[in-house]
């Protein structure tokens, strides 16, 4: 599916997506946040990207780690350490390979999810990054199991962590900065769940 | 003595905590890691790493957080010090910070230090 050189193009893919999303991330950060997710998450892959060239050669497990550690040390909020061991675990699964297949690619999103939960204790339908990856994950799985090509599957788990964006907007935040807010962050989309929602379609971009 | 180190989003905020908890405890071995390397709100991987450095001694070193990214970072930093004494409580910060401080200065251990910040939630102000 992917070689260590395409892992690099999709990463600095992610870096441009963000930094021209930035503004509305931080506009949707605002009513229920405290108005930074953009702003933070744009240091962050700024961050990664003067880093790349540093680790272009290695294996892929090794160049999603770095991006990770990046991510730890720059973000400044909750989406620094929960995204940073998102992809310090994700590397963890395919740690070594110069190449991966889907399986390979699922083993990669089940581990960021992982991360995200070991680090942010949060559950599905609490209003966080997690309702837009877990239903992404589940619909990609599902497309692999079925066959479908890699630009297939990857619709599906974009339109599928869209359809979690929509979803977010139902319902009281109860982690995170959000919670803070109560009811009043119905009717609101969640930053995370959009940048991750962001980050899928990078990916996906690629396979167009 | 157990080291003290006071995380938040706001470098006035863990620099007040530590101020305010100096008055009565001026011998602990405390410090701020507050807010991101530029000064803005937001929580420093390499500032709370160096501040638990700072403080670090055989005794260990507890460290008090306000919310949300301040304890996941911390959390973080913690891991990748494997060996250190290094533990974070869960405790309201000013009077837990106050609390811990102060068992601190007695020369107690890190665990002693860690309970008398636990405790201080319990504590009822009028
Ligand atoms: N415990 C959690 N588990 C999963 N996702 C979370 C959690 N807490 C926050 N998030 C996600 O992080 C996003 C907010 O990221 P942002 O970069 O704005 O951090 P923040 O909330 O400002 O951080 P801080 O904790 O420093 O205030 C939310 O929209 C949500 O998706
Ligand atoms: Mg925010």
């Amino acid at each position: 599916m992917t070689d260590n050189k395409k892992v690099v193009e999709i990463i600095k893919v992610m870096a441009e997506i963000i930094h021209e999303n930035a503004q509305f991330l931080t506009d949707l950060d605002a009513p229920i946040g405290d108005n930074d997710h953009g702003i933070n998450m744009d240091r962050g892959f700024q961050k990664v990207l003067e880093d790349l060239p540093g680790v272009e050669n290695s294996d892929i497990g090794a160049i999603l780690k770095k991006t990770g550690m990046d991510l730890v040390s720059t973000v400044g909020g909750s989406s620094g350490p929960l995204y940073g061991t998102a992809f310090m675990k994700a590397g963890a699964a395919v740690a070594g390979k110069n190449e991966i297949d889907a399986d390979d690619f699922i083993d990669i999103m089940d581990a960021a999810v992982g991360g995200v939960q070991l680090r942010g204790k949060a559950e599905k339908g609490e209003k966080t990054m997690l309702d837009a990856m877990i239903p992404a994950v589940e619909a990609i799985k599902k497309g692999v199991d079925a066959g479908k090509t890699p630009a297939e599957f990857l619709a599906d788990g974009v339109e599928a962590a869209k359809e979690g964006v929509e979803y977010t907007k139902t319902i009281i935040a109860t982690k995170g900065r959000a919670s803070y807010v109560g009811e009043r962050s119905i009717g609101h989309q969640d930053p995370g769940a959009t940048s991750f929602t962001l980050l899928l379609e990078s990916i996906a971009a690629l396979y167009n | 003595m157990v080291g003290i180190v006071i995380v938040s989003h706001s470098k006035k905020l863990a620099e007040g905590v530590v101020e305010l908890s100096r008055l009565i405890s001026g011998e602990c071995p405390m410090v701020a890691a507050g807010g991101l390397e530029d000064g803005g709100f937001g929580t420093s991987y390499e500032r709370i790493e160096a501040a638990i450095e700072s403080v670090y001694s055989d005794d260990g070193v507890v460290v008090i957080m306000d919310m949300g990214s301040s304890c996941m970072t911390t959390e973080m930093v913690i891991e990748n010090m494997e060996g250190k004494k290094v533990e974070m409580i869960d405790c309201p910060m000013v009077e837990g910070a106050a609390a811990a401080a102060a068992e601190s200065e007695s020369g107690s251990t890190l665990e002693e230090v860690k309970q008398a910040a636990i405790d201080a939630a319990g504590e009822s102000k009028f």
